[in-house]
């Protein structure tokens, strides 16, 4: 029987209970978050069951949401059952002033540059990498370039402003 | 003073206690494209690997967040410059899947036959060099000449040959050309076209000693370790997975047509060449498929080429001059004026390198949210140390060639 999304929320709900939320599927893809503490044990959970089998991790990568406070920085996990060939996409959510996430390279050999990405662009912690280090920027960089805290184009321009580009207007 | 006291490779009681760091690259000849290894070596052989990463770094990401869907696309060209048409594809697929927009049968048929032949152009490239690494050059005289005409027929289509930009969201920017079906014939041609020419690389190489020797057991790769090392696409097939995007999630209706992925056993160097090769042959195969459905499409589908879709895809000039709501969509277009849908999308397509994914986030804007790009090479990447470790130096570089690292594609 090909695995559907509703077994593996119902296994991920027997397993974890209510602290999995956001339940979702756009575009077809389950999509559901997890407290940040808990990323590792979701992620060994769907690892080794049987029936879940999602071994593969297809990508690993942040989101910055300066307006939601306490979650500003969001680490996405896109894993792969290539077996019943099902995708599922698992976010969990950190504050920006202390981004500590558990890494999950002991997991997935492949976690390793993804999460160096991560954190370069980003500033995610991930505690337990074995070498964190910036990887595409420039060592001395002090910042995480990818936070929307900047801005690609010189923000005193005015005659080209947020309203182009579909976002608010200035007030 | 490197501490050598763990280096076992140093026979008990040998005199010479000191490796070598070398470094290879970011500008090394014999390296194509900009790779840093600081290697620890004893004579020879290599100790120990680090990669370096970063050096072409362009921000494609960042900059995607202020762009709007359609300018994105020459970004995604400089991905795996070596098939971008297929980058500009997926991206297409993409933007397409979070629109919504359905495409004709025929726009899939031209698709599948720009993106096969894309495959082709990089897998000749691969395995060509593979063979200049390896100290056969002539190989790669044969096949160039054959890159020559697929980069002509990019050219009848969009004007340009190797930073494509080829394509729009809902179909091609005009119909193929009776040259580029002209051109197409003449490289399918079994005598005197790509048949012909790739059977004749194959006899130069596959049951070559020299290469065989050269290439086997080197740079190997069991299937577990590349599952968990990320891998995909060829380097992934050649360790005996088969895992292929355009047969587990086929886009672009990759259904409705008759191929098989090949297989490898060992995941070294030499698997690797087969299997790419092997994948030249089905490619050439689907392009004929395609080439076939293309030509039986009659009626009034028979020279569609775009879906419809008017506010994302570009008005023909002459509307423009003449029609009122042709000018306000060109205007709108643009000028970047098209909103998206809310949502996120997460859309992949088989790339020449492997599983090359598009994970667009929308906020209701003009430009996406939040853009990232699953470049394959930068995944599978990290093996590279562990790969080599333990070989000879000029087995590191075949290794480097066979796995077909993409500048490009390592840095986004």
């Amino acid at each position: 029987m090909a695995l559907t999304n509703e077994t593996i929320q119902q296994k991920l709900t027997e397993k974890f209970g209510e602290v999995l939320y956001n339940w979702g599927e756009p575009y077809g893809m389950l999509t559901f978050s997890g407290p940040k503490d808990l990323n590792l044990k979701v992620l060994q959970y769907l690892f080794d069951d049987d029936v879940l089998n999602f071994q593969f991790l297809t990508d690993l990568q942040a989101v910055h949401y300066p307006g939601s406070p306490g979650a500003e920085l969001a680490v996405v996990y896109h894993l792969h059952n290539l077996k019943d060939n099902v995708r599922i996409r698992f976010k969990v959510f950190t504050d920006i002033s202390k981004p500590d996430v558990f890494s999950a390279t002991a997991l997935y050999m492949s976690a390793n540059f993804m999460e160096r990405e991560t954190y370069d662009f980003y500033g995610v912690n991930f505690v337990g990498h074995p070498n964190l280090i910036r990887i595409l920027n420039v060592d001395e960089m002090d910042y995480f370039p990818m936070r929307k805290e900047f801005p690609l184009e010189d923000q005193t321009r005015i005659d080209k402003d947020d309203e182009m580009f579909g976002r608010g207007g200035r007030q | 003073m490197v501490d050598t006291s763990d280096h076992i490779l140093l026979p008990e009681g040998s005199l010479e206690k000191q490796t070598n760091t070398l470094n290879l690259g970011p500008t090394h000849p014999a390296t194509h494209g900009v790779f840093q290894n600081i290697l620890e070596l004893d004579g020879e052989r290599i100790l120990k690997a680090t990669s370096t990463v970063g050096y072409i770094h362009r921000a494609f990401e960042k900059i995607a967040e202020r762009r709007p869907l359609y300018q994105i696309t020459p970004l995604t060209d400089r991905l795996n410059y070596c098939s971008s048409p297929i980058n500009n594809m997926g991206w297409h697929l993409t933007c397409e899947k979070l629109l919504g927009v359905k495409t004709p049968k025929r726009v899939d048929y031209l698709r599948v036959i720009i993106m096969e032949l894309s495959r082709i152009s990089d897998h000749l490239i691969c395995n060509s060099i593979v063979g200049v690494d390896s100290g056969a050059y002539s190989g790669f005289l044969y096949l160039m000449q054959f890159r020559e005409l697929i980069y002509e027929i990019y050219e009848e289509i969009c004007g340009s040959r190797l930073t494509t930009n080829i394509g729009r969201i809902g179909g091609f920017e005009r119909n193929f050309t009776a040259v580029a079906w002209e051109k197409l014939d003449k490289f399918l041609d079994e005598k005197h076209g790509y048949p012909a020419q790739l059977r004749e690389f194959e006899n130069l190489f596959t049951r070559n000693r020299i290469f065989m020797e050269r290439t086997i057991g080197c740079g190997p790769i069991s299937a577990e370790r590349a599952l968990n090392y990320g891998f995909t696409g060829p380097n992934l097939r050649a360790a005996g997975v088969d895992y292929d995007v355009r047969v587990h999630t086929p886009y672009s209706s990759y259904e409705d047509f008759d191929f098989t992925i090949p297989v490898g056993k060992t995941g070294d160097c030499y698997d690797r060449f087969l299997v790419r090769n092997q994948e030249m042959w089905e490619s050439l195969s689907i392009i004929k498929q395609a080439y076939e459905k293309v030509k039986n499409i009659k009626g009034a589908e028979a020279e569609v080429y775009h879906a419809d879709v008017p506010a994302y895809y570009l008005p023909e000039k002459k509307d423009v001059y003449t029609k009122m709501e042709a000018l306000i969509y060109h205007f709108k277009i643009v000028m970047g004026e098209a909103e998206m849908p809310v949502g996120e999308v997460y859309n992949s397509v088989e790339g020449a390198n492997g599983e090359l994914g598009f994970y667009l986030i929308s906020d209701g804007g003009r430009t996406p949210y939040r853009l990232h790009f699953r470049r394959p090479c930068f995944i599978y990447y990290q093996a590279y140390p562990e790969l080599i470790k333990g070989g000879m130096l000029s087995d590191a570089i075949i290794t480097m060639s066979s796995l077909n690292l993409i500048a490009g594609e390592l840095d986004g």
